[in-house]
């Protein structure tokens, strides 16, 4: 299991993946964005996202989990 | 005359404009987003109204609502300031169908500009040297492979309507342009809504140089020298100062010249700056003009004792200019450093409250502040919270009344880039003038230490 987490404060931009999908390590599955930049997180395992915690336009803490991958 | 001034912008060069309105005498309105209601520009305009949310297209993009607001408070004149409506030609085109004047060039030239091939192009034609490469934009990958190889790589590939950075990548062989070409045509066309590329040679070890002109509506027109702003991260610039290290004044006088030249041929009028690649050789190569003021203004005011947003309005408001070139002094040295709210080794944006503030205050320091002791720096706008500025009898001078300013300056409660900033000021090689674009990179490690 891994967890997808913030790397800065900022709105999510994009979820670009949905609960159940199967994704791949290193694949984007989150864009940040804060202060003109967008911040791409990508999956630190292959696996299913098995939640996912916040939805597109949220405000975000760094550091805050922001999906769960199993 | 100007009586009146909406500055359709905020932060910093919103108290910046408002400054010098007090000073002529001019009334100043504020607009401000939600995000913005507690902002200092904000109680320092003799009048404020709110634009709308926190985001962009709801406020300081707002052109309807910034018009709105213009013919409530009774305005006569606009001031864009940077980014934002600042090289917005429809917008100028529409402060003039307002009865507003447009504190700034004429709308045709913004739009030639803004798109940097048909600033090249024209550029070219009045007699500025380019960068080797194409004149026009790229019909297609193919194409962008034979003009690769015909002026031969590394090559920089860039989108005609990129700026601040974005759209711009190093390609150093085929298989790495036919690789990204696409991707980055596309995401051109998704952030500027323009996927026009232009390639054009890389040069290396450049130093990036920029020429500061004024002109009035009389097609007169000088330069107030050059900036150096070479050191920047993220192709966005970090610390700016004027006079450059490595001009002499044969090559400062040639690009002077040749920028006056080339705006007194296309009727440039009010402030503008060209931007140059200067190679080793101290070869300069005409970029791209940007058609406003600059955020780096301030060290060209501090050596040449010229208020250039007083310049912007009596330009704007018909005055012809009041000095010749000769008569344009060059005293000191001056040194700005940007001061960004982000972590200062990954660069990565750091909104949030800032819970202490201190400043040092000398007479050779001028701060331009966007923020308070307690301001919540929004994530909806740029980094960039305050601009240092120190003026020296030289550079060395100047470099260490910069050093014992960071050391003095505290931000607390976000992270910002003042670690930065002190190890360049401290690094050998940018007290020796080695200020290339590529200096943090080559010199300050990824950990943080310097090297």
């Amino acid at each position: 299991m891994s967890e997808v987490i913030a790397s800065m404060a900022g709105s999510v931009w994009k979820v670009v993946v949905s609960e159940g999908e199967n994704v791949s390590s290193g694949q984007e599955v989150i864009i940040l964005e804060s202060m003109k930049m967008e911040i791409p997180l990508a999956a630190g395992t292959s696996g299913k996202i098995k939640q996912i915690h916040i939805s597109e336009g949220d405000f975000v803490n760094e550091g805050d989990v922001l999906a769960i991958i199993e | 005359m100007i009586k009146k001034i909406l500055i359709a912008n905020r932060g910093e060069i919103a108290s910046r404009i408002i400054r010098t309105c007090r000073k002529m005498g001019i009334a100043s309105v504020a607009v401000y987003s939600e995000a913005d209601k507690d902002a200092p520009y904000v109680s320092k305009a003799d009048e404020a109204f709110l634009l709308g949310g926190p985001r962009v297209n709801e406020s300081y993009l707002n052109a309807t609502k910034i018009f709105e607001i213009a013919k409530l408070a009774n305005c006569d004149a606009v001031h864009p300031g940077y980014g934002f409506l600042s090289e917005n030609a429809n917008f100028a085109r529409k402060c003039a169908k307002e009865d507003l004047i447009f504190i700034g060039p004429h709308p045709d030239l913004i739009e030639k500009m803004g798109n940097k091939v048909a600033a090249r192009q024209l550029m070219e034609l009045n007699g500025l040297p380019v960068v080797p490469g194409l004149s026009r934009p790229l019909v297609d990958s193919k194409e962008a492979v034979w003009e690769a190889e015909k002026i031969g790589y590394p090559v920089m590939l860039k989108a005609a309507a990129g700026g601040g950075g974005i759209g711009m990548q190093v390609v150093n062989d085929e298989v790495e342009l036919l690789k990204i070409y696409e991707g980055n045509q596309n995401r051109a066309l998704m952030f500027f809504g323009n996927g026009e590329m232009f390639i054009e040679k890389l040069i290396e070890k450049p130093r990036h140089i920029e020429i500061q002109v004024l002109a009035d509506t009389f097609g007169h027109s000088v330069y107030l020298w050059e900036r150096e702003c070479s050191i920047q991260r993220r192709h966005q610039k970090v610390f700016e100062e004027a006079p450059s290290p490595f001009l002499d004044n044969e090559t400062r006088e040639a690009m002077g010249n040749a920028a006056v030249k080339a705006i007194e041929t296309i009727g440039y009028y009010n402030a503008g700056t060209l931007e140059f690649l200067v190679d080793v050789d101290k070869n300069f190569y005409f970029l791209e003009m940007n058609t406003r003021l600059q955020v780096e203004h301030p060290v060209t005011e501090e050596i040449t004792g010229l208020d250039l947003v007083e310049q912007q309005i009596r330009i704007a408001q018909g005055e012809p200019l009041a000095f010749k070139q000769s008569e344009i002094h060059r005293d000191g040295h001056s040194i700005e450093v940007r001061i960004y709210a982000e972590d200062p080794v990954t660069f990565f944006p750091s909104p949030g409250k800032i819970t202490e503030l201190k400043v040092p205050q000398e007479e050779y320091i001028r701060h331009e502040l966007a923020v308070h002791d307690r301001s919540v720096v929004s994530h909806f706008y740029d980094p960039m919270i305050a601009k240092l500025i120190v003026k020296g009898s030289s550079r060395s001078q100047a470099i260490q009344r910069l050093v014992e300013a960071l050391d003095f300056y505290k931000v607390e409660g976000i992270k910002t880039n003042l670690p930065l900033l002190r190890q360049i000021a401290v690094h050998e090689k940018y007290k020796q003038g080695e200020t290339t674009t590529d200096f943090i990179e080559t010199y300050i490690k990824k950990n943080g230490t310097t090297i």
